[in-house]
């Protein structure tokens, strides 16, 4: 059971949220030069870099004659985190971050009009502050609109959890770091909010079925929410033209 | 770094500009291209540092930990380099593929602080022979566009003048082993002393000519090129009210590396290290006093905080 202070008495959070409520989300698009497609999010601490090139050939290997080959790589800066961590990638937690990556880009991505030819996705964390993943995804469905590669959909992901005010449950959204090491259930959710299906749902600790509906209908009003600061932030990126290339004198 | 394809005819364009002090860009032989710093970028490290010098893009992260020091050097503390070359940059960095490029800079990095005039690691001891502080720093090489030492170093001493070490509170001697209590509060810290630290220059030998700050292009049109690393000024980097009590300044240089499959020659050697040590104080002069008004700004709290987002 998650523990009782996730919530306090006036009903909000650690970080003086209220249960539904979002992380504030800033992102930009275009912020490199040299890869195809390029766009940074930032979702309250967690702060994600995310650079897409391709479509172009594919290795020898990995080539298929039906679909494109998406190619993803998942990796976290040694300064992201509380404690320094040594490797940046290649260790299991982030060849498995890389693979949920390819498993709901995949789904969004017409793949069908691309054989023979791969789209690689890389994704730097900067910052992690729970919600890494959703960060990601959300990171990168930016950066491949950035490199104009087409979409079924937008691609949104957030996490849920659940705790207990005053007896009744109550589903928190968007968890933060602090939360999630509080050791109650983390719910994350890929979804294509204008399609309404799910590209990949995953789930630590114990929920019991009876909350279960619940939790993950308001994860997938998070990204619901998500999807239209997406949205918003692709027009106006457009409405200002090309990618701006910052020259500043010191 | 990144292939870059050029015709011959481009080469010889660029081999005879360069003759004529002109570079394709305008510049002269000597001339840095406009670069933009911010500092504390990441919140989770004790300092850090995102310099853009046109297309390379460097972040640098520096985390403190408390570390017993190496037996030889008791009074001393302990500084390590680790450099990632992010597949941001080109896809041929996916996996360990930047590995080989991470771990030249990261060696020539280190060996430009190894002496003590460059950076006093004294400065980094808490009690002599049990505790010092080890400075992790963290570089991380976000977009690869000519040039990447001089960025690196600068992004580097950048991240080390944004740092804070906790002040040591109280200290319990329990036999020999020391237990050490460090303030919570995160404005009780002091500032490294970071005024001597070194900038790498790195000089391309194009024809009979060195040019500083090459781009890809210039890069990949040269045989070899020479890597200086210079000490730094300390007057840029601290608030002396008096100039006379600093004593005379002298450049020193604390590295020489060479790359590349061509050679050099003695005289050519020579007038490239003279011009290196002109530009490193040159630069060194222009980040002080860059870093000094940012600082400034954050005290009066008059700065904004941009980080990727501009």
């Amino acid at each position: 059971m998650p523990g009782p202070d996730l919530l306090s008495s006036q009903g909000l959070r650690l970080d003086g949220r209220r249960p539904n409520e979002l992380r504030r989300i800033r992102c930009k698009l275009g912020v490199f030069t040299q890869p195809d497609g390029s766009a940074y999010l930032e979702q309250g601490n967690t702060k994600v870099l995310a650079a897409v090139y391709g479509p172009h050939q594919a290795s020898k290997s990995k080539s298929s004659t039906e679909a494109v080959v998406v190619n993803c790589q998942y990796s976290m800066a040694t300064f992201s985190t509380g404690e320094r961590k040594n490797r940046p990638r290649g260790d299991r937690k982030s060849l498995e971050m890389s693979l949920h990556l390819r498993q709901a880009l995949t789904a969004a991505i017409k793949t069908e009009l691309y054989p023979r030819s791969q789209i690689d996705i890389y994704i730097e964390v900067l910052q992690a502050d729970g919600g890494a993943y959703c960060a990601s995804v959300n990171a990168a469905t930016l950066a491949l609109v950035d490199a104009g590669v087409p979409l079924r959909a937008y691609v949104c992901a957030c996490t849920a959890s659940m705790a207990w005010h005053g007896g009744s449950p109550a589903p928190l959204l968007d968890v933060g770091h602090v939360e999630e090491a509080a050791g109650g259930v983390v719910l994350t959710v890929a979804s294509l909010p204008s399609t309404g299906s799910i590209a990949l749902l995953e789930m630590s600790h114990r929920l019991h079925s009876d909350y279960f509906e619940n939790v993950l209908s308001r994860a997938l009003q998070g990204c619901r929410d998500i999807e239209v600061i997406l949205d918003k932030a692709v027009r106006d990126h457009l409405a200002e033209g090309w990618t701006k290339q910052d020259v500043v004198t010191v | 770094m990144a292939g870059i394809l050029l015709s011959h005819t481009e080469k010889v364009y660029i081999t005879h500009g360069v003759k004529n002090e002109y570079r394709s860009d305008g510049r002269s032989n000597i001339d840095y291209r406009p670069m933009e710093l911010e500092t504390d970028v990441v919140s989770h490290a004790s300092g850090s540092a995102r310099l853009r010098l046109a297309n390379t893009d460097i972040l640098v992260g520096v985390k403190t930990e408390i570390d017993v020091p190496k037996p030889d050097k008791p009074g001393l503390g302990k500084i390590e380099f680790f450099v990632d070359c992010s597949a941001n940059a080109t896809p041929e960095f996916e996996g360990r593929g930047g590995e080989q490029l991470a771990n030249s800079i990261s060696n020539i990095m280190l060996r430009a602080y190894q002496s003590a005039q460059a950076f006093n690691l004294k400065q980094l001891c808490i009690f002599e022979g049990k505790q010092c502080w080890k400075l992790y720093i963290d570089i991380l090489i976000l977009e690869c566009g000519g040039n990447l030492c001089d960025a690196v170093s600068l992004a580097v001493k950048a991240a080390l003048f944004n740092t804070r070490i906790p002040f040591v509170k109280a200290a319990l001697m329990d036999g020999g082993n020391v237990d050490l209590q460090l303030s919570d509060d995160p404005f009780d810290s002091k500032w490294l002393d970071v005024g001597s630290a070194p900038l790498l220059v790195t000089l391309c030998r194009i024809g009979e000519k060195c040019v500083v700050d090459p781009t890809a292009e210039e890069e990949s049109c040269s045989l070899v090129s020479l890597i200086v690393g210079v000490t730094g000024n300390p007057k840029y980097y601290n608030d002396y009210e008096d100039e006379e009590e600093l004593p005379a300044f002298e450049a020193k240089c604390s590295v020489i590396s060479m790359h590349g499959p061509g050679s050099v020659s003695p005289q050519n050697l020579r007038d490239a290290i003279n011009q290196g040590i002109i530009a490193a104080v040159c630069l060194d002069e222009a980040l002080g006093k860059t870093l000094f008004r940012e600082r400034r700004d954050t005290e009066q709290f008059k700065r904004h905080s941009y980080g990727f987002l501009k």
